[in-house]
């Protein structure tokens, strides 16, 4: 007991010292059990979606409604952001505040940019024959990329927040803890797209 | 503090024991009792039920017994002194109470995967007997496919031959369950579920919906007559003659009426009257009971019925057709004619 | 260029003062949590309890009207959403607030203002619920409300949509409270806590939160896809529009299944300090509980489809979860063997806390026994949505679940409130309890024999069932004389003067080896664990737990009103769906992302609290 003791409290008054200061940070872990969460939340709707998405009724089916080369420049736009957001976060790392906000102004736009292109979609789709009326497939499919457009948008509103508060107070060792949880969520975001993309979209245009 | 005291439990726990003991003598076997199995199903799911329930009972017994022996035993006392032992664990013990549990799984799956093949695969062959069962809010159909003949709520299968039911729902789940024949299957929109049963003696048993499907849910009941293979043949023969006969005044008054208020929705057949919404009302007058087992198909019952149906089933579809005490009186007599 | 200039500041100012019922309302303390769990889930208790005894009241006679088939139906759905969501949970969920963080030698939670948050959901949300009762009808489909009797088709009312956005709003905190405590028991534990040697509660509540995070997410897209059908007229349970009645039936019970573990778990842990305690001997098999917990809760998302054995998915499907399902028999039956080893060789005291934890053995047991009989899929389709189902859900969801909240109340309550209950009531309200509860299920395993429906409003004579549901009748009301001796004893203990015992019944754990009532801080100097069940050891030894810091300054989190305030939105938000108010839906969504927003750049580092002595001067 002794010896294993006393290297454990020396290590603990080390720790100890920090913590007089601000409690041990939880955020990170936070953030990733969060996003575990998120993960069955998505597998549950893309769960929903694979099994109705042949329940067409009388409405067009996935293949002859995707539109594949739009939406492969929709996904490149967004998997562009995650780049963005890390040399933000890298630029944030190397103390470069202007550079860590030019990086997220870039990752919002190319945000923005995504919602346009989803929004687009939307309408043709629409003008298309396929609403979230027209069968289970319309409900699931606009359900579950409606529910991934809606994460996309609160990442943006998250990000301009951020780059509103950098601008106005600076940065500090918690706020770019604030940039970095939300680097976090945003990868998820993308992540979750490529598995859209290729479950909804590369295969339903396949099958 | 009043910790120092015996324990109770050698008291309370005889008393569940004597209770099940009083509720299962004194209650006897009702109409509709998974415990009085009358077709191979029904038996095997009991067999099921008495060989894990004594397996299970044992191990109740034995956890049981050391539980109220350490509670007797090693209850406190006022000359406790030390500690008692200190003990953390043994792990010979914590094996064992790993494994004995995994054998006696190994052994319940063995009869579960038995029965699972053997009562739920539709059965084929010679004498094998189909019926489409439909669920409605809140009654039966039963279709005899290739034969044409269409009832409800009273279901007629020959005795000592396999019947494979076809499900199918016309609107929300419902689930067929005929205890004394065999557990039950629900029927759900969108899907065609099978299920086999077998009656092994002549009778009338009990059936009830067992699926939550609405206000009228407990009054979603049909009844099945088992009869010989003879029996059941004559009567599928007798179900497609036209055998509408409207002889007294009262009974022609109301066959006017029926055309008039009914026609739409129900069919009888060998008369014009097609409809579908409603229950198929062939032969009724035969019928144990109506309105899916909510009245005794007598008189009064119908009349109770034609008065005004949702007073007398929450939730039915067949509204109160503002009839006169004349009109309901016609009415009886015409449907009581229907054999 | 701003380069990183400021360090963190901390916050010098004195955290906001509020009073009154504010001070509750605001309240980020862990304890003020747990407590206003326990409170909010006696209260809905009260409800769903009444609801049982007006279905009780209604089944006391073959062909009875006291009330209508209409009402009956929404009495027993409320029943069921209001004791396993707004009972069983929270009262669980206000434990582990109330204790965990004590067993762990935590100051609070990882995220105080969002456990406010959780809490408000829970409680706004579950008056958002109960309000349906006044609005038109409450929820009528049954807690499992399947698909397509819960369609906008045919229950074209709002209540299936109370259900629907209520459970939203409730969920949301729940799954907030499982990242909240999984970040705290993984990251807050005094220095030396390694997770072998955290108490078996604190164990439970770790599992517990996992299986939320994975559970939950599967009912809220089940929810969201409900609502979208019924407010929006999406089709994803529309058969003829290609949807599918099944997707519910999964989705629900792939949550369905792991709820039941989310509400026993706890129970299971509570059970595992209470025996140990009360026998004066270490939980037996520490490592297999611990390893049986974690068993069940992987098992339990592999059993879903045990709740559909009578939907005609083939014998394949039903052997494969028949026998994942009586494998969970094997972890639960390791607990049960280790708690009677634990008790073997003990000195067994019998307060009330210890009656209703031994009570649970039988009872539990009694649960798992026909817990396996309907495991047995061909059996089942005998025994499934028949009152046997009703016996065997209430054996181990009161006899478990309850037994072991009661058993929880009547142990915490001198560390929660800082007063004993009365032994004298707690005997009484144990055995009527105890009495009631059997006699009101026991025979409905007959009923269900017997061929009785569950959910049926009534039942004609001549079937055999007029007697045992007498008999559950008169037990409910057995049950009912229980409870309101338990309410008698807690008002006339809280009109007593708190006793302020520290450590009334020998404690094993952390929380016992602080004054009562508990600082605000809890831990003046966070101990250093050197073994498990610490407390215990250190005073056999006739010493003090050794410090793991000298005495400084204690960081607290602010107080804060905002969590209320968004859960506040968030229901606003609900009613605005429900009732088509599409712009008072879309200004409060609006509203809450808002705030949703503002907690993600908010910058309060609360406050400290300053030892009377210099800083270090009391270390050891």
């Amino acid at each position: 007991m002794s010896a294993h003791s006393e290297t454990t409290r020396i290590a603990i008054a080390h720790e100890t010292s920090q913590e007089l200061g601000l409690p041990k940070d939880h955020r990170i872990l936070g953030i990733w059990i969060f996003l575990a969460g998120e993960c069955a939340f998505f597998a549950s709707l893309i769960g929903s979606y694979l099994g109705l998405h042949l329940g067409v009724a009388h409405g067009p089916t996935g293949a002859q409604i995707f539109d594949l080369p739009l939406t492969t420049v929709a996904t490149l736009i967004l998997l562009t952001s995650s780049l963005t957001v890390v040399l933000g976060v890298a630029a944030m790392q190397r103390r470069d505040v202007r550079g860590m906000q030019l990086w997220l102004w870039l990752t919002a736009l190319l945000g923005l940019f995504f919602l346009e292109f989803q929004g687009y979609e939307f309408y043709t789709f629409y003008h298309g024959g396929l609403t979230l009326q027209t069968s289970a497939f319309g409900s699931a499919f606009f359900t579950l990329t409606g529910f991934h457009g809606l994460h996309v948008a609160f990442g943006v509103f998250w990000i301009l927040l951020l780059l509103f508060q950098s601008m106005k107070h600076g940065i500090n060792e918690d706020r770019t803890t604030k940039v970095f949880v939300m680097s976090l969520y945003w990868h998820f975001v993308d992540v979750v797209w490529v598995v859209i993309f290729t479950l909804v979209y590369l295969a339903g245009k396949v099958g | 503090m009043r910790w120092h005291r015996r324990p109770d439990f050698k008291v309370s726990l005889p008393l569940v024991v004597t209770l099940a003991a009083i509720l299962l003598g004194g209650c006897g076997l009702g109409k509709q009792s998974t415990l009085s199995p009358a077709g191979p199903v029904a038996q095997a799911q009991l067999s099921m039920l008495y060989e894990s329930l004594a397996i299970m009972t044992v191990i109740f017994l034995v956890v049981l017994g050391v539980f109220v022996y350490s509670l007797i035993r090693f209850r406190a006392r006022k000359t406790d002194q030390a500690l008692p032992k200190q003990v953390h664990g043994s792990t010979a013990l914590e094996i064992a109470w790993t494994i004995v549990p995994i054998i006696i799984i190994v052994v319940l799956s063995i009869t579960t995967v038995h029965y699972a093949f053997a009562l739920g695969t539709p059965q084929t062959g010679k004498g094998t007997v189909q019926v489409q069962v439909i669920g409605h809010q809140y009654w039966w159909e039963f279709r005899y496919p290739g034969t044409g003949v269409v009832t409800a709520n009273q279901l007629h299968i020959p005795v000592g031959e396999k019947v494979n039911f076809s499900l199918q729902s016309a609107d929300v789940i419902h689930s067929f369950w005929v205890p004394e024949l065999g557990g039950k299957t629900d029927l759900i929109p969108g899907r065609t579920n099978n299920l086999w049963l077998e009656a092994s003696r002549p009778g009338l048993y009990y059936g009830q919906c067992a699926q939550l499907c609405g206000a009228g849910h407990a009054y979603m009941k049909f009844t099945v007559l088992a009869q010989s293979p003879a029996d059941f043949q004559k009567w599928l023969r007798h179900m497609r003659h036209d055998t509408v006969s409207a002889t007294t005044p009262a009974e022609k008054a109301g066959l006017a009426l029926f055309k008039q208020n009914c026609a739409t929705c129900h069919t009888i057949q060998g008369t014009p009257f097609h409809g579908t919404v409603g229950p198929n009302l062939t032969a009724l007058a035969e019928r144990p009971t109506i309105a899916a087992g909510t009245l005794p198909n007598t008189a009064e019952g119908l009349a109770a019925w034609l008065r005004n149906p949702p007073a007398v089933k929450p939730g039915a579809r067949m509204p109160d057709l503002g009839l006169s005490q004349g009109q309901i009186q016609s009415l009886v007599a015409f449907l009581q004619a229907l054999k | 260029m701003a380069a990183i200039t400021e360090r963190v500041t901390l916050a010098h100012r004195q955290a906001p003062s509020y009073r009154g019922i504010w001070a509750w309302i605001a309240s980020v303390d862990h304890k003020k949590i747990g407590i206003m769990y326990i409170y909010a889930a006696l209260f809905f208790m009260a409800f769903g309890g009444a609801e049982a005894l007006l279905v009780r009241i209604q089944l006391w006679q073959p062909n009875n009207h006291v009330v209508s088939a209409e009402t009956f139906n929404q009495l027993f759905t409320m029943h069921g959403v209001t004791m396993i969501f707004l009972v069983a949970m929270p009262i669980l969920i206000g434990y582990i607030n109330a204790i965990v963080p004590l067993q762990i030698g935590a100051r609070d939670v990882a995220f105080p203002r969002m456990n406010s948050l959780s809490l408000w959901l829970f409680v706004l949300g579950g008056l958002f619920m109960y309000t349906s009762w006044f609005m038109g009808g409450a929820p009528d489909a049954g807690w499992f409300n399947y698909v397509p009797l819960s369609g906008g088709h045919f229950s074209p009312g709002a209540g299936v949509d109370f259900y629907d956005i209520g459970l939203q709003i409730t969920g949301i905190g729940t799954l907030m409270t499982a990242i909240n405590f999984l970040v705290t028991i993984l990251n807050m534990r005094a220095p030396g806590m390694r997770l072998l040697r955290m108490p078996m509660f604190t164990w439970s509540a770790l599992i517990t939160m996992l299986l939320i995070l994975f559970a939950f997410p599967p009912i809220t897209v089940n929810l969201i896809l409900q609502m979208m059908d019924r407010l929006f007229h999406a089709n994803f349970f529309n058969i003829p529009l290609g949807g599918n009645a099944l997707l519910w039936q999964n989705l629900f019970w792939i949550f369905g299944h792991p709820e039941v573990y989310i509400v026993i778990l706890p129970a299971f842990g509570i059970i595992s300090e209470i025996i140990p305690t009360f026998s004066r001997k270490p939980l037996f098999g520490y490592e297999s509980m611990a390893l049986a917990l974690s068993v069940i809760a992987f098992l339990s998302f592999m059993v879903w489809t045990h709740h559909m054995f009578a939907d005609g998915l083939g014998p394949i499907v039903n052997t494969i979860f028949a026998i994942t399902s009586m494998l969970i028999a094997v972890p639960t039956g390791i607990k049960i063997f280790n708690w009677l080893a634990t008790l073997w060789g003990g000195q067994i005291r019998f307060t009330t806390a210890n009656l209703y934890a031994l009570s649970f053995i039988p009872l539990f047991v009694i649960g798992g026994i026909s817990g396996v009989m309907l495991a047995m899929a061909p059996a089942d389709l005998q025994y499934n949505d028949s009152y046997f189902v009703v016996a065997h859900f209430h054996y181990v969801l009161f006899g478990g679940t309850l037994m072991a909240a009661l058993a929880g109340l009547y142990f915490w309550f001198p560390r929660i409130w800082g007063r004993l209950l009365s032994e004298r009531l707690g005997r009484w309200n144990f055995w009527l309890v105890f009495v009631g509860f059997n006699v009101t299920f026991f025979p409905m395993h007959i009923l269900g024999l017997e061929g009785m429906p569950r959910r049926i409003s009534t039942y004609a004579p001549g079937y055999g069932w007029t007697t045992p549901n007498q008999i559950a009748t008169i037990g409910a009301f057995i049950l009912l004389a229980g409870m309101l001796v338990l309410l008698y004893n807690l008002i006339s203990t809280f009109l007593r003067k708190p006793d302020l015992e520290q450590d009334p019944w020998d404690g094993r754990s952390l929380e016992w080896s602080i004054p009562s009532p508990t600082p605000e801080y809890n831990f003046a100097q966070v101990p250093l664990i050197e073994d498990r069940d610490a407390y215990w050891v250190a005073k056999r030894q006739g010493k003090e737990l050794p410090k793991a810091e000298p005495l400084g300054p204690i960081h607290m989190p602010s107080p804060s009103l905002s969590p209320f305030f968004l859960a506040l939105t968030i229901v606003i938000a609900g009613y605005g769906a429900l009732l088509h108010v599409d712009w008072l839906a879309l200004i409060a969504l609006l509203a809450a992302f808002w705030q949703i927003g503002l907690q993600l750049v908010h910058e309060d580092h609360g406050y400290h609290v300053h030892p009377d002595v210099p800083a270090g001067g009391a270390a050891e």
